[in-house]
């Protein structure tokens, strides 16, 4: 009764190709949440936002069991935006094999849970990814000792990787095609992986750029490690309702828009308040509600953005406030007028 | 023969008094001889196997008493990053305990999931006390487990409510074994009363109910109820999660238990039924005196293996996000700063699980040896 390994992992892949399959035909025939989501959830009084089981820096709950995170704040800015009220929002931890559905099936209203944006996910689950908050992307970390400075060095290494994800098959992909050859050891648990190549079995550890940060970050030499510039994959993580309640989705995706903006007009969660009465741009003035009927168009208050920075600071701050202390570059989340920064959002007007 | 006629004492020799065998022969000292130093090659083994748990204890000792780091300030946790390899880093247990185990459960509210714990605590010590076995421990069960749930759902009594996807840790590894288990329980004795039963359709479904069950791993029974159930349910219509997991485990439970009480029925002498049947008692006077509490008390080990097994198989239930004793202590170590103690977490779960199944497996060895004193060989 007791299972292990990989009879396990086989039997949780066989099942979740199973569910996918017969989630198709179900989807198919249920366009009818267009009535709205959102108000469902005002009717529910509470927004119930899917999350990471427990994901450093972008959803885990703390030791007083308060769930905090990148991924967190989102579900907090997008209850304040409904509600005005960042408590209103339950926290539903699933899992890999579950997100899906959890969604699907209306159990939750919106997955804030690191899901990589991709076409078949796209189109196959009857499910739409209204925004990318981060973009991520797999690299590889070795020993500094090991004098690596890029990862065409790897020649002729023996590298760490978990089985049966992207990440192991990215790393192939990869090798072939930059003509590199390896020596793949393949660990089931993450914990195991992490300790395999601190342990020296492997010269490199590969997985999400943001994954490697938070390993680092908790060694407790992290200057021992470094991460190579490299990045073999796109992984652009964003958050997911509902295919056909676009008004929702909409509305998701200007909550995002609207954290950029913030931060690319340098409103911060100290001066945002202030700034709604005083500012003379016009776009903050838009942004925050004081002229043009913005939050109205998308069906919540006028005043949505001041108190979702009020509540939880732009873009900036909340990257700073999760992600910079598990070790992560803004890198390709910077905004875009920073050289390298990917973070664009569409004007308000 | 003057002597016939003066009555001289005789010293009547007084019984010795009965001498211990000597110390060689019984004793620690006598066993110990025996048993661990009978000859070269065996006071070899011995003295090489003692002085290697001697090693480890006290390596042991070290690493998690006097090396070991019990509390750090402010998730500072440089110093137990020092003292890696050579000491326990226990700061995380004291850091963690409360998440471990109650989860996200609101943090001021903890006193209740800790009283729910102690009903279920108080609730096994009493029904395994053979003084409360009358008809008044089913009320005694009805009265606590209501406790438990209005004590987690709160709501009433100005206790605040709490949805039930913020409960966590031991409460609903003990919710989960409980109910599981006191459901599947009466379940399972029907069902195997049904495979023996005469009446075909009654037996098919029970062989089909016991055979689709254990066809298929619990795992992707609880995956059934959380992934697929939801999605055959009308639109806007959502059972709680806890309760679909629970479902699943009190069938899967209900048909492997099925099979343990089978077991005793068929080793029950075919004797047995007729005398009752001659007796002209009805099917169920039948079964309710004569049949179930023979066949039960001989198969109590193997019901209680199977308890132990699903107590610790509720720890399954994190594939589908529910955060269990188990899933919360890993959960507990996702946070950078405590990431890479999880030895610690571990030991620390592992005794808690230790205490309960311990605890089930002594008293069913009481249990089994009080009741079936007339079979003992």
């Amino acid at each position: 009764m007791t299972f292990f390994g990989h009879t396990l992992k086989a039997g949780l892949r066989a099942l979740a190709a199973l569910t996918a399959l017969a989630a198709a035909p179900a989807m198919a025939q249920a366009p009818t949440q267009a009535t709205g989501t959102l108000d469902a959830i005002r009717a529910r009084g509470t927004l119930i936002c899917g999350v990471n089981t427990g994901l450093a820096g972008f959803a885990q709950p703390n030791s007083q069991g308060v769930w905090t995170g990148f991924d967190v704040e989102y579900c907090r800015a997008l209850a304040v935006a409904i509600f005005n009220d960042a408590s209103k929002v339950r926290y539903v931890p699933t899992t890999a094999q579950v997100r899906f559905t959890a969604l699907q099936s209306g159990e939750v209203d919106v997955l804030f849970r690191n899901t990589t944006w991709t076409l078949s996910r796209d189109t196959s689950l009857g499910l739409d990814f209204p925004a990318i908050n981060f973009y991520d992307g797999q690299g590889f970390m070795v020993k500094r000792s090991a004098n690596v400075a890029s990862a065409r060095d790897l020649d002729g290494a023996t590298i760490c990787v978990q089985p049966g994800t992207t990440t192991e098959q990215n790393l192939a992909d990869w090798a072939r095609g930059a003509r590199i050859r390896f020596t793949p050891v393949v660990i089931e648990r993450l914990e195991d992986n992490i300790a395999a190549y601190l342990a020296g079995r492997c010269d490199a550890y590969t997985t999400d750029i943001s994954g490697l940060a938070a390993t680092r970050a908790a060694q407790s030499q992290p200057n021992d490690h470094v991460i190579l510039p490299e990045v073999i994959s796109k992984e652009p993580l964003g958050p997911l309702v509902r295919h056909g309640d676009q008004r929702f989705a909409d509305l998701v995706r200007w909550v995002h828009f609207g954290l950029i903006t913030a931060e690319e007009f340098e409103v911060t969660a100290a001066n945002v308040v202030q700034l709604s009465t005083t500012d003379t741009r016009p776009d903050v003035q838009r942004l925050l509600g004081r002229t043009s009927e913005l939050g109205q168009m998308l069906g919540v208050d006028n005043r949505w953005m001041v108190n979702i920075i009020r509540t939880t600071g732009n873009y900036g701050e909340i990257f700073t406030r999760h992600l910079t202390p598990i070790g992560l570059q803004r890198g390709p989340n910077a905004l875009w007028s920073t050289p390298g920064g990917l973070q664009y959002a569409p004007p308000f007007r | 023969m003057a002597s016939d006629t003066t009555l001289t004492p005789v010293s009547i020799p007084v019984p010795p008094e009965p001498r211990r065998a000597p110390i060689s022969v019984v004793g620690p000292i006598a066993w110990v001889r025996a048993n661990l130093f009978s000859g070269w090659l065996s006071t070899a083994i011995t003295l090489a196997l003692g002085y290697l748990i001697i090693r480890w204890a006290i390596g042991f000792i070290d690493w998690a008493f006097i090396n070991a780091i019990w509390s750090v300030p402010n998730n500072q946790t440089q110093a137990c990053r020092d003292a890696r390899g050579v000491g326990a880093c226990w700061a995380v247990v004291t850091e963690k305990h409360r998440f471990i185990l109650f989860g996200t459960y609101p943090y001021e509210e903890h006193w209740r999931p800790a009283l729910a714990c102690v009903i279920f605590v108080g609730l096994y010590i009493v029904s395994a006390m053979r003084r409360f076995w009358r008809k008044e421990l089913a009320l005694i069960w009805i009265a606590a487990l209501t406790a438990i749930g209005v004590l987690m759902w709160g709501g009433i009594l100005g206790m605040p409510f709490v949805a039930q996807e913020r409960w966590g840790g031991l409460p609903i590894t003990l919710i989960l074994s409980t109910f599981g288990l006191a459901f599947a329980f009466p379940l399972a004795i029907l069902v195997a009363l049904g495979r023996r039963s005469k009446m075909p359709a009654i037996k098919a479904i029970c062989v089909l109910y016991v055979e689709l069950i254990r066809g298929v791993p619990l795992i992707s029974l609880l995956f059934m109820a959380s992934v697929m159930f939801p999605l055959f349910l009308p639109e806007g219509m959502n059972i709680d999660k806890l309760l679909r997991a629970q479902i699943a485990i009190i069938l899967f439970a209900g048909a492997y238990l099925a099979e343990v009480v089978r077991a005793g029925l068929q080793a029950l002498p075919k004797g047995q039924y007729e005398a009752a049947d001659a007796l002209g008692l009805s099917y169920w006077h039948k079964t309710g005196f004569i049949i179930l509490p023979q066949a039960l008390r001989m198969v109590i080990p193997p019901l209680v293996n199977t308890f132990i097994g699903f107590f610790k198989d509720t720890s399954l239930v994190l594939i589908i996000g529910i955060f269990d004793l188990l899933t919360a202590g890993k959960t507990a170590i996702v946070e950078p700063a405590w990431q890479g103690f999880g030895v610690e977490v571990y030991i620390t779960i592992g005794l808690i699980y230790f205490c309960f199944c311990f605890a089930m497996s002594k008293y069913s060895q009481s249990l089994e040896a009080e009741l079936n004193q007339h079979r003992r060989r």
